[in-house]
């Protein structure tokens, strides 16, 4: 299944990182930066670059929410990666 | 839209490994512009030999730097060059490379445009030969825009047009969208600074005041033109220019010459700002381990600038474009927009300056036109 990356993110699909994307590691979080696009993004908080790391592992994006981040926090790390997904930095699988 | 204020902090106290490294493959070039950063001309022989490049091209990889920006001297001169940007780029390793042009002919152009993640910078100087020439010799831009024909014949996509803003050719700035246009090219412009040659050149052909405002002004409404976080210093003048607004020198940004020497930025080709050799530590100990790096990562003072209510706008400017202008690192920048700098320049108007070393220039003149 291809999912366009737009808009619309769709946190029941499952999710991953980009091929295009090389992720590093950096003190206040990491950066990823799209050889396609040339766009460099920031992810600016340890626990969302866990996630990013770690959605493949799940079967969906809400899975991998639910699992690695806190509830109240849910809708804002949600949102975190739905702008990853319109900058391409996240492909669906 | 800038860089908000916690991550600039970050990125002031550096990175695990720098965004924007500069690798100048050689100081060898057949033009001789006035204003070349590096003053590059004739080869230096103790320049990395292919097995030393590709192994720093593996350790480039193995640090997660996403991409390298390769320039010279003319870095197609080297005859290796097709086997070191091939090198990175199956490494994972995105090249972007500065180039005169002069050596992409019809069969260079197909073999670049192969590659995805490689980027071209063509320089020129004017929108028109005359005005391109006068700074990079005669018939450069006649070779440019042939180079610019063969990447379009080729396919190659949008490569880029990159410009050093001068007295010149602020006036031109609409002329240089539109030959970025008709390529469908992307147009860079980026900042002269009083590095290498430039130095003997600054006074004459950097911008005026009036003109920087112009510039300011041209790019607040053109967020797509690239810049490479150039002009910052012009922010000062209101909303934020795209980019970091900071002085990257050895937090994000670095320079490694064509024998190995690892400087801060690659406009302070000089002494005090050379933090080691990758041929004796390797690059990664040398951006992590080095006292310079580690003292320009320090939170930096705003100096003469602190009374001014803009400083949180322009950090106080270019480090590179103070240091060889015998200005002290807590002055305003000498293109201060609010004249800071003018003032200070012309009370230290004897001060002996810093000369830009090493000098590789070639010592005759050079014609394109009877290669």
């Amino acid at each position: 299944m291809a999912i366009a990356a737009t808009d619309s993110f769709d946190v029941s699909a499952p999710w991953g990182v980009n091929a295009q994307v090389s992720v590093r590691d950096e003190a206040f979080g990491a950066l990823a930066y799209h050889h396609v696009t040339r766009r460099l993004v920031f992810l600016k908080s340890p626990l969302l670059v866990d996630l990013v790391r770690n959605l493949e592992r799940y079967d969906s994006a809400h899975d991998a929410l639910r699992a690695l981040v806190p509830a109240t926090q849910y809708a804002r790390y949600a949102r975190a990666l739905a702008s990853l997904a319109t900058a391409e930095i996240l492909r669906g699988r | 839209m800038g860089a908000d204020s916690t991550l600039r902090d970050r990125f002031e106290r550096g990175l695990a490994a720098p965004i924007c490294l500069t690798w100048e493959l050689t100081y060898a070039c057949n033009l001789a512009c006035t204003h070349c950063l590096s003053s590059s001309g004739r080869r230096d022989e103790r320049e990395l030999t292919t097995d030393e490049a590709l192994a720093l091209i593996d350790e480039i990889a193995a640090m997660q730097i996403f991409y390298i920006n390769i320039g010279g001297g003319e870095p197609m001169i080297r005859h290796d060059f097709f086997t070191l940007i091939e090198r990175a780029v199956a490494k994972g390793v995105g090249v972007k490379f500065s180039t005169n042009g002069t050596r992409i002919d019809a069969a260079a152009a197909v073999r670049l445009a192969g590659s995805d993640y490689l980027d071209i910078q063509i320089s020129i100087d004017g929108a028109d030969a005359p005005t391109s020439d006068a700074i990079r010799g005669a018939g450069s831009y006649e070779r440019a825009r042939r180079a610019m024909d063969h990447l379009a014949a080729a396919n190659f996509g949008p490569f880029k047009i990159s410009v050093v803003m001068t007295r010149a050719n602020v006036g031109q700035l609409d002329e240089f969208e539109a030959l970025a246009a008709h390529y469908g090219a992307q147009l860079r412009l980026t900042r002269l600074r009083p590095s290498g040659r430039g130095a003997q050149v600054w006074e004459q052909l950097r911008p005026t005041r009036a003109q920087n405002v112009d510039l300011y002004n041209w790019l607040v409404a053109r967020p797509e033109v690239l810049t490479g976080d150039s002009f910052f210093h012009l922010s000062a003048l209101g909303e934020p220019l795209d980019g970091l607004n900071l002085c990257g020198a050895g937090r994000v940004v670095c320079l490694i010459d064509p024998v190995g020497e690892v400087y801060a930025c690659p406009f302070v080709i000089h002494e005090e700002f050379r933090a080691g050799n990758v041929r004796e530590a390797g690059f990664a100990a040398i951006w992590h381990d080095s006292g310079l790096f580690g003292s320009l990562r320090e939170p930096g003072s705003p100096g003469a600038c602190m009374s001014c209510g803009s400083y949180d706008a322009c950090r106080g400017g270019c480090m590179a474009a103070k240091f060889f202008t015998g200005l002290e690192m807590s002055d305003p920048d000498p293109e201060c927009v609010f004249g800071h700098g003018e003032q200070i320049l012309a009370t230290k108007g004897l001060k002996v300056r810093p000369v830009p070393t090493p000098d590789h220039s070639r010592h005759i003149p050079v014609s394109l036109t009877r290669r």
